[in-house]
């Protein structure tokens, strides 16, 4: 592992990694919308796809999802669209595929054949809307359980309409198939091992089915949507302030980071930056975050492979940062300290000395954990070589954040795509040279590093200023002007009940959570509520990929790759 | 005034009901299993962690397996499609055995009430005591805790604690 600024990806400028060759060849058969989503016809979309991957560059599959114009306000060309984000091999661009689908049938060609990743995407698009994809491999439910019935993200399914289970799914449909590939006719010597979804290394609510040849793992299958908790369909009923308490919950281990990703966004869209002030306070506490997500994964890694001490260790500065963000925002764990076009409320007196305990704390931690790890034989026995992913298919599996950086390939928004003035810091991206668990670990107690250094700066260089946009469509009045004049209890009368009123339009924005890529999707029709919110999970990705990874390795082993990758529940099923 | 073995033996017997010695000797060794799946599951970490430090209780022994356990802790929100697992193992730890419902969503369901949250775990377990909050403080956890160490001291061996009355809706 080792830590280095120089590796960032080629400078290219943005109109160099335009799709060129896609829109040279699709040039009569694409048109481009008001969101500069390029719409094409659905008999095309392979071959569209296939062009953009190969030739332009554009072999990241960001996320599928589809969108029902059901309850639309405007007239919209069918029922449903489907929508393909693609991002490029320099980070720089993303594209934006839209195909409108006319089919009665609701089907359109599978493309899990020219990326890994769209496999479980498709499947999701096929449980939550019923759109069918052809040539797909194994098309079946993912989020939802075995026995629902229709589709839940469709407009015209009530969102209390629950459905109970009864039985859960065996995936021998899955497995068998599996197993017949690998040349196994019989299953007679195989023991079959279900790892989770109750167990204590499957990080609350992840199935791995495994058929075993002693300890070691012929096939796996992983199940997920034991912690689906309809985020999206929530979103739908909901006004955008109303929402971040919601984040909070998709990646729990650093709350703020989720608030921030989705207040950026929708800010995005009303066209407002923050003030100055605020994006500096959202680097503190995003940092923090980012340090503390990455303290639980690596306290829990340790214990996975028995490294007990080094639990208490990593989590009593844990402690120290929830007394920090209780103080601040009330809250330990879930803090919904970010509002759209700002946050609550300014930092307390005294913040800057808690915030330097904190820091020693972690630091003393960390420390002190290495010093147990860092030369210790069956530590790198038990990590290193394994749980490998070599940086190319870490690409082509769409991974992102430090388990991508961890593979070798330098990829951070942070740095490709700096928002809140992250260009100004001076910080590395701490990248792997093996990709196994031991430089994902060790990327990660980097990354630790990095984040205090960006925290130091950024403490000596914030500015006094307002915290809210000054804007009365967008942020609450003061409480002594809603008590005090008619305007300001208007105002907030009108921006609670109805919510910040987002300018029509669909647009996709990322920043760099804890886990890497974290994106949102959202698509307004002009109101206080979001039509439809996407959230586009880091970990999914990784999740998709894990089953193929421990395949070959021995049991232990996948415990610790699963730990490494730090799959979080909350953010893989939404 | 002593009497019985107490008048004979003096202070090196002390004479109790079996209830009450085993309620005594069970109070401080609660051995509880975690059906940990989200956000509360990071909070009992915390409790199980030096500062708040669940061993000052006697309940540190956190088992991974249900046949092991007389405290199931559900620390998280429980899905439709996790009930079925969440009912197998609550039946496969043995008696007797008290359940602590963590947090909003195991026990209402919490914010999320739409078409995939169980809306409160009593729908297919029963439960003992309940906890708010989303997530509940450490306190909350060492609270509940307690008031199951209450619960027990007036259990009997003698009496069975399954309630036969409870049907939950995954019964057959």
């Amino acid at each position: 592992m080792k830590a280095s600024s120089k590796i960032v990806p080629q400078k290219i400028s943005k109109a160099d990694s335009m799709p060129k060759h896609f829109e040279a060849s699709f040039a009569n058969r694409f048109s481009k919308d008001e969101n500069n989503q390029y719409i094409i016809a659905q008999q095309y979309i392979i071959e569209a796809i296939t062009c953009l991957q190969i030739e332009d560059n554009f072999s990241i599959l960001l996320d599928i999802t589809a969108i029902d114009y059901l309850t639309c306000k405007h007239e919209c060309p069918s029922r449903f669209a489907l929508v393909y984000i693609l991002r490029d091999t320099s980070f720089l661009q993303t594209v934006r595929i839209k195909t409108y689908l006319h089919d009665a049938k609701l089907e359109i060609q599978s493309i899990s054949s020219l990326f890994a990743i769209a496999n479980w995407a498709e499947r999701e698009v096929w449980d939550q809307y019923g759109i069918c994809f052809t040539n797909h491999p194994n098309l079946k439910r993912m989020l939802n359980h075995k026995e629902f019935i229709g589709h839940p993200l469709r407009k015209d399914y009530p969102i209390t309409q629950g459905q109970f289970c009864t039985k859960t799914d065996d995936l021998m449909d899955e497995m068998i198939p599996k197993l017949e590939n690998k040349g196994f006719t019989s299953h007679e010597d195989l023991m079959f091992l279900n790892l989770g979804p109750a167990h204590p290394a499957s990080h609350g609510t992840i199935r791995t089915f495994c058929a075993l040849e002693g300890e070691t793992i012929i096939s796996a299958v992983a199940e997920i949507g034991y912690l689906h908790r309809g985020f999206e369909k929530s979103c739908e009923n909901h006004t955008y302030n109303q929402i971040i308490p919601y984040t909070d919950r998709l990646n729990y281990c650093s709350a703020i980071l989720n608030n921030i990703a989705f207040a950026h966004t929708v800010e995005g869209m009303l066209g407002v930056s923050v003030p100055q002030r605020a994006q500096f306070i959202r680097v503190l506490i995003g940092e923090l975050s980012r340090i503390i997500d990455h303290l639980v994964c690596l306290a829990a890694n340790l214990v996975d492979m028995g490294a007990l001490t080094n639990y208490w260790y990593l989590f009593n500065p844990r402690e120290a940062v929830y007394d920090l963000l209780s103080k601040l925002t009330g809250a330990r764990l879930t803090n919904s300290y970010m509002r759209i076009g700002g946050m609550a409320h300014d930092l307390y007196d005294g913040f800057n000395e808690d915030l330097q305990e904190c820091i020693k704390q972690i630091q003393n931690g960390v420390a002190d954990t290495l010093s147990l790890i860092e030369h210790n034989r069956i530590f790198h026995d038990r990590t290193q070589d394994v749980g490998v992913i070599k940086a190319e298919k870490a690409l082509n599996l769409g991974l992102s954040g430090p388990n991508l950086r961890a593979s070798g390939i330098a990829y951070d928004i942070r740095k490709t795509a700096p928002y809140y003035n992250y260009e100004s810091f001076d910080f590395d991206i701490a990248i792997g040279s093996v990709g196994d668990v031991y430089d994902r670990m060790m990327v990660r107690f980097e990354e630790i590093r990095q984040s205090i250094r960006i925290i130091n700066q950024a403490m000596k260089q914030i500015p006094q200023g307002p915290i809210l946009v000054a804007d009365n469509a967008i942020s609450l009045p003061d409480k002594k002007d809603v008590y005090g004049n008619i305007e300001g209890l208007m105002n907030q009368f009108k921006l609670i009940y109805e919510g910040v009123k987002v300018p029509a339009m669909e647009y996709y924005n990322a920043i760099e959570g804890a886990n890497g890529e974290l994106g949102f999707y959202i698509i307004s029709d002009g109101s206080g509520t979001p039509y439809k919110v996407k959230v586009r999970p880091p970990c999914f990705p990784a999740m998709a990929a894990y089953a193929d990874i421990i395949e070959g390795g021995m049991i232990a082993d996948a415990v610790l790759t699963l730990g490494s990758l730090n799959i979080v529940a909350g953010e893989l099923d939404r | 005034m002593a009497v019985g073995a107490e008048a004979i033996f003096g202070d090196s017997v002390i004479t109790t009901k079996l209830d009450n010695a085993i309620s005594w000797a069970r109070e401080s060794s609660m051995w509880p299993y975690i059906f940990g799946t989200a956000c509360c599951a990071i909070e009992f970490m915390s409790v199980a962690s030096s500062k708040y430090d669940i061993s000052r209780f006697g309940a540190e022994v956190v088992r991974f397996s249900p046949r092991q356990a007389d405290l199931m802790i559900v620390a998280g929100t429980i899905s439709y499609k996790q009930g079925p697992i969440l009912k197998r193992i609550y039946d496969q730890m043995s008696e007797p055995k008290w359940v602590i419902s963590m947090g909003a969503c195991a026990c209402s369901g919490g914010f999320y009430d739409n078409y995939t949250t169980m809306q409160g775990i009593d729908a297919i377990i029963p439960v003992d005591v309940y906890v708010a909050g989303c997530p509940p403080r450490p306190e909350g956890i060492l609270d509940a805790l307690m008031k199951i160490q209450e619960i027990q001291k007036n259990e009997s061996i003698i009496k069975d604690r399954t309630t036969k009355n409870f049907k939950g809706r995954l019964d057959a």
